[in-house]
């Protein structure tokens, strides 16, 4: 009620001048406006960094064989062959932190359709765990591979959408054959469309199988060997690559049946190149990393003193590093915007002083007829306030404005923030409380009798 | 009932080191009811006396009681609340709110009171008052719109919105001429005989102070003659029209 006719009257004493009061609170507009423009726009640019983190595979984990040396030689990441589909299986088992886990197995070979053909980026050997681990469990057509496929190696794999571009011109791939390295490939679906990652690498030119397939059909080796192609193995197991003749030939002379029977190869245990996990959520990323890593030093039995064999890997630190960025340059612009807001607040200050020395009669006749000084402490303050909330009030449809044309001109992601809104009612608010105490307090300040004489 | 008391109520100023009394021991007494003008030479400290009987300043030294309670030693809140309750002022230079209007003039005072009137009570409140000033036409009109006379009735109005038992007035004609000061004048007889309202009024002008009931006469800060207006203003006129 009281504050009420106070706001009143300050509202009334303001339209006296509007012309000065408008430009009193232009700061203030400018402030606000940039405040709101800047807090959605950079609501705009995190939110589509989030997507593109969350089409990364989001709480993403990677394990990978660690570094192999002999003799103080050093053979590079991924060099052991420690790391297994058995681990894969029992990280699933043991660790409740992971949500689910897929071993994967690499190759990097032509793929041939018809007279088309192409090398996609890679081809990963895998579980349809992959695309849940991957968030990519919809497809743009067609079913996944399932887990008895996996088991009897079967021959059928998921295109990327590059490579129906490259080798199926666009047509309905399901149903068709493929050959990788001259064996056939039924196509039972195709992965909808992902777009490159934050390192320029096309997602899309993948082609998915069960890695049993690609492990002992394809490759026959670990991924270091596998570009070196032409495994005997795969060679006498597939029995249509006889038909045609293998791309790049053998170096040693091949074994034949007796040899195989008298010295039969030794059984290689089957490694894997990783294992890709998904976290529960990227706050459990931490403790997936603790269960992991026991589970893993246990089944390859290292000592408690010995370094680990694998390399475990987070995608939480890139995705982290990013978004610390772009909330770094969202408070940068802030705080610019802030510090127009502080030079508004400053005009506000000079012109309530200009106002309260104007003012003194006015102040002495209220004080005589028994305005108190808080009486006349609130009025100014009041004043102040009203005049940086209506500020505000313009600088926030300025500024939602200026957003909206980002948007529909430059084509930039905006997000309408309620948050960024009462932040700047509160802001401006703030400003008048702040700016507009001292000429206020000095106003409340002054004696009756020598403001009533005041000329 | 003694409405105002003032016992050896002194006033000194301090000019750096040099200490200026202005009021050097002044005691008095007003009754309920009465119209007192004050008249002394320029510079023998009437203002300084209704500042502080206003309660607008502090006597640096003596008693003053108002309706039998002792107030030279209150709090500046506790003044403001006495002045806006008690006390009604009306200065030489009207004092009103430029653009705006007569009626939110005279209500102003009202929304310091701690009666918390709605708008529309205030309103009607200040509509009153300034048709018993005789401006019951006048209430959306702006100061500069009206004349000095009834600027001065509008202030008057603004002095009486809280039903006060006093009204101060500091030379509340000396910005009028002689016949918008009759009209003045006029306005405190009759809030005088009718109302029953304590006025007590500055002024250097014997035809003023002969509306009065008593004339107090002050010379350098004490108080020299108290007396009816006849034998007060009496001997003056004589001495001064030969
Ligand atoms: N704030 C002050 N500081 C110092 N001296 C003051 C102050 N106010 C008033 N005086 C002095 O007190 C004396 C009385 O002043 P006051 O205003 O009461 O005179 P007055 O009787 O009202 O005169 P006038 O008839 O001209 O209005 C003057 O000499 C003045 O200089
Ligand atoms: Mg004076």
């Amino acid at each position: 009620m009281m504050m009420y006719t106070t706001a009143r009257t300050a509202f009334r004493t303001l339209r006296r001048n509007p012309m000065r009061a408008m430009l009193t609170t232009l700061g203030i507009v400018i402030g606000v406006g940039a405040v709101i423009a800047m807090m959605e726009i950079g609501a705009g640019a995190s939110g589509a960094l989030k997507k593109t983190i969350a089409s990364m595979g989001a709480n993403v984990l990677v394990i990978r064989p660690g570094t192999a040396s002999s003799g103080g030689v050093s053979f590079g990441a991924g060099t052991t062959t420690t790391l297994t589909p058995e681990d894969c299986q029992a990280i699933l088992r043991e660790c409740p932190a992971v949500r689910n886990a897929a071993p994967m197995v690499r190759a990097r070979t032509q793929v041939v359709y018809g007279n088309r053909n192409w090398v996609p980026n890679a081809i990963y050997g895998t579980t349809p765990a992959y695309l849940d681990v991957q968030d990519w469990s919809i497809l743009a057509e067609g079913e996944p591979f399932n887990d008895r496929d996996v088991l009897n190696g079967n021959r059928v794999c998921i295109l990327g959408q590059s490579l129906v571009r490259e080798l199926f011109d666009g047509e309905s791939a399901v149903g068709k054959e493929i050959r990788i390295k001259n064996i056939a490939f039924r196509v039972v679906g195709v992965l909808s469309p992902k777009g490159a990652n934050m390192m320029g690498f096309d997602q899309d030119d993948v082609i998915l199988a069960p890695w049993t397939t690609i492990k002992y059909r394809v490759t026959g080796a670990s991924a270091s060997t596998a570009n070196q192609s032409a495994s005997v193995a795969s060679d006498s197991v597939n029995t249509l690559s006889n038909l045609y003749p293998t791309a790049q030939r053998s170096l040693y002379p091949e074994r034949s049946a007796v040899q195989q029977a008298n010295n039969p190869m030794p059984v290689r245990f089957a490694n894997i190149d990783q294992i890709m996990l998904a976290a529960n959520s990227s706050a459990e990323i931490p403790l997936a990393i603790e269960q992991i890593s026991g589970v893993l030093r246990e089944r390859h039995r290292i000592r408690a003193d010995a370094p680990d064999d694998f390399n475990l890997r987070d995608m939480a630190e890139l995705t982290r590093t990013l978004s610390t960025t772009t909330k770094l340059m969202t408070n940068l612009l802030l705080a610019v915007a802030m510090i127009s807001l502080v030079v508004g607040g400053v005009g506000i200050m000079n012109i309530m002083l200009v106002s309260v020395t104007e003012r003194t009669r006015e102040i002495g006749l209220r004080m005589a007829v028994g305005a108190r000084g808080r009486d006349i402490l609130r009025q100014f303050l009041v004043e102040a306030v009203v005049l940086c909330l209506t500020g505000g009030a313009m600088g926030i449809v300025l500024g939602h404005g200026g957003s909206l044309l980002v948007r529909f001109l430059l084509k930039w992601p905006v997000e309408t923030s309620p948050a960024a809104i009462a932040t700047a009612v509160l802001v401006s608010a703030g400003v008048g409380i702040i700016f507009g105490f001292y000429p206020a307090w000095k106003a409340s300040r002054l004696d009756p009798i020598e403001a009533l004489r005041y000329e | 009932m003694e409405l105002i008391t003032l016992r050896g109520i002194e006033k000194t100023y301090q000019m750096g080191d040099i200490a200026v009394p202005v009021l050097k021991g002044i005691s008095l007494a007003i009754r309920q009811g009465e119209l007192v003008a004050l008249t002394g030479s320029s510079g023998s400290g009437k203002s300084t006396l209704m500042n502080i009987l206003g309660c607008l300043d502090r006597p640096s030294a003596g008693e003053y009681w108002l309706e039998g309670q002792e107030v030279s030693q209150l709090s500046a809140d506790e003044r403001a609340l006495l002045r806006n309750r008690k006390l009604g002022f009306v200065f030489q230079s009207f004092n009103l709110l430029a653009r705006t209007s007569a009626i939110e003039n005279v209500a102003m005072p009202l929304s310091y009171g701690a009666e918390h009137l709605s708008e529309r009570e205030a309103r009607e409140r200040a509509a009153e008052m300034l048709s018993r000033v005789g401006l019951a036409d006048r209430l959306d009109h702006h100061p500069a719109q009206l004349s000095g006379g009834q600027q001065q009735r509008v202030a008057i109005a603004r002095a009486l919105i809280n039903r006060p038992p006093v009204l101060f007035a500091d030379e509340p004609t000396g910005n009028l001429d002689s016949k918008t000061s009759e009209e003045v004048l006029q306005m405190f007889e009759r809030l005088h005989t009718e109302d029953h309202i304590t006025i007590i009024m500055v002024t250097h002008d014997p035809k003023v102070a002969g509306h009065a009931n008593r004339v107090i006469r002050m010379d350098d800060g004490v108080i020299q003659g108290d007396a009816p207006p006849a034998a007060e203003s009496k001997p003056k006129t004589t001495a001064g029209a030969p």
